[in-house]
């Protein structure tokens, strides 16, 4: 497994990115500046990391979405390659078209920062084979625009085809207005393509990893790439 | 050439800011001011004389950049030549 963390100028996340798939792969990634064209040969995965990309410039991932290396990284997604945006990172990929819908600012107009029920409701993808139908896991977030939305069509879609990767969730695994921190359409969490090989989304797997830390519920989804 | 492009969220779109502005003006005591929306202005200078092309251009770099269309609508004004 040969993984390539994308590195923007006020990216923040990719050293935590980067531990995570040291520790399920056993090598480190590569590291790849936004302003290169090409990714090393034979990258398996690629990681778009949380952070602050251009400083959320114009629109949240919009500049980054435009960098040299976003082409390579369509290329690769269109070949079938896995490809991974966490929170700043699924900004990225929305902006540039990956994915489906748009993260607008958190309805309660608050940075929200704090762990999170999730629940995982799509386990047929490689990225969340590891975990069993229906399972809830506590992830962190930390973010001030993670309120997903996409049109109704694109939405009917997203459902019927089982796209909707994760909905926040309260500890039952119970989805509800109440356990939806920023107004998302339908406790949207994480989001896949249409092909299921790239997945967004805004809580943060690659901080559970370590009991240290919290917890390892973030493990899973990293183990399953390495597998 | 000059020109300005203004992006606006489209109606219905949720804008928490526009809320939190509207807030503020309530409590500054602006009477009857209400559905505020915050939107952005684009002033670009563009090379050459021809408007339809300049217009064109501008479209593009909406469509590709300056708006994102899921969410929001732009406008292109094209300052008159003195």
């Amino acid at each position: 497994m040969k993984a390539a963390v994308i590195l923007f100028p006020g990216s923040n996340r990719e050293g935590d990115a980067a531990r995570a798939l040291r520790q399920a792969t056993g090598q480190p990634p590569a590291m790849i500046w936004h302003a290169d064209h090409d990714l090393p040969n034979r990258t398996d995965v690629v990681v778009l990391p949380g952070g602050f990309s251009y400083g959320d410039y114009l629109r949240c991932g919009a500049i980054a979405a435009r960098a040299p290396i976003m082409r390579a990284v369509a290329s690769h997604a269109a070949r079938g390659g896995l490809v991974l945006g966490i929170c700043n990172g699924f900004q990225i990929l929305c902006e540039a078209g990956l994915l489906p819908g748009v993260l607008m600012r958190n309805a309660n107009r608050q940075f929200v920062c704090k762990f999170q029920h999730l629940r995982v409701e799509n386990v047929g993808a490689t990225f969340t084979r590891g975990y069993a139908p229906g399972q809830v896991v506590r992830f962190a977030i930390a973010h001030g625009e993670g309120n997903f939305e996409a049109d109704d069509e694109t939405l009917k879609t997203i459902e019927g085809d089982g796209q909707a990767a994760f909905r926040y969730c309260n500890a039952d695994g119970r989805v509800d207005e109440a356990s939806n921190p920023n107004g998302s359409e339908n406790n949207i969490a994480g989001v896949f393509n249409s092909r299921f090989n790239v997945l967004g989304l805004m809580p943060h797997p690659e901080n559970l990893i370590d009991p240290l830390t919290g917890g390892v519920d973030g493990r899973p989804l990293f183990e399953a790439l390495a597998a | 050439m000059k020109a300005r492009v203004t992006v606006t969220l489209k109606p219905g779109v949720l804008d928490p800011q526009g809320k939190a502005i509207e807030g503020a003006l309530r409590s500054m005591s602006f009477e009857g001011v209400h559905a505020v929306r915050q939107g952005k202005v684009f002033d670009i200078e563009i090379d050459g004389e021809d408007r339809e092309r300049a217009r064109a251009t501008l479209g593009e770099a909406c469509e590709r950049l300056l708006a994102n269309t899921i969410v929001e609508d732009y406008a292109i004004e094209i300052a008159k030549t003195p």
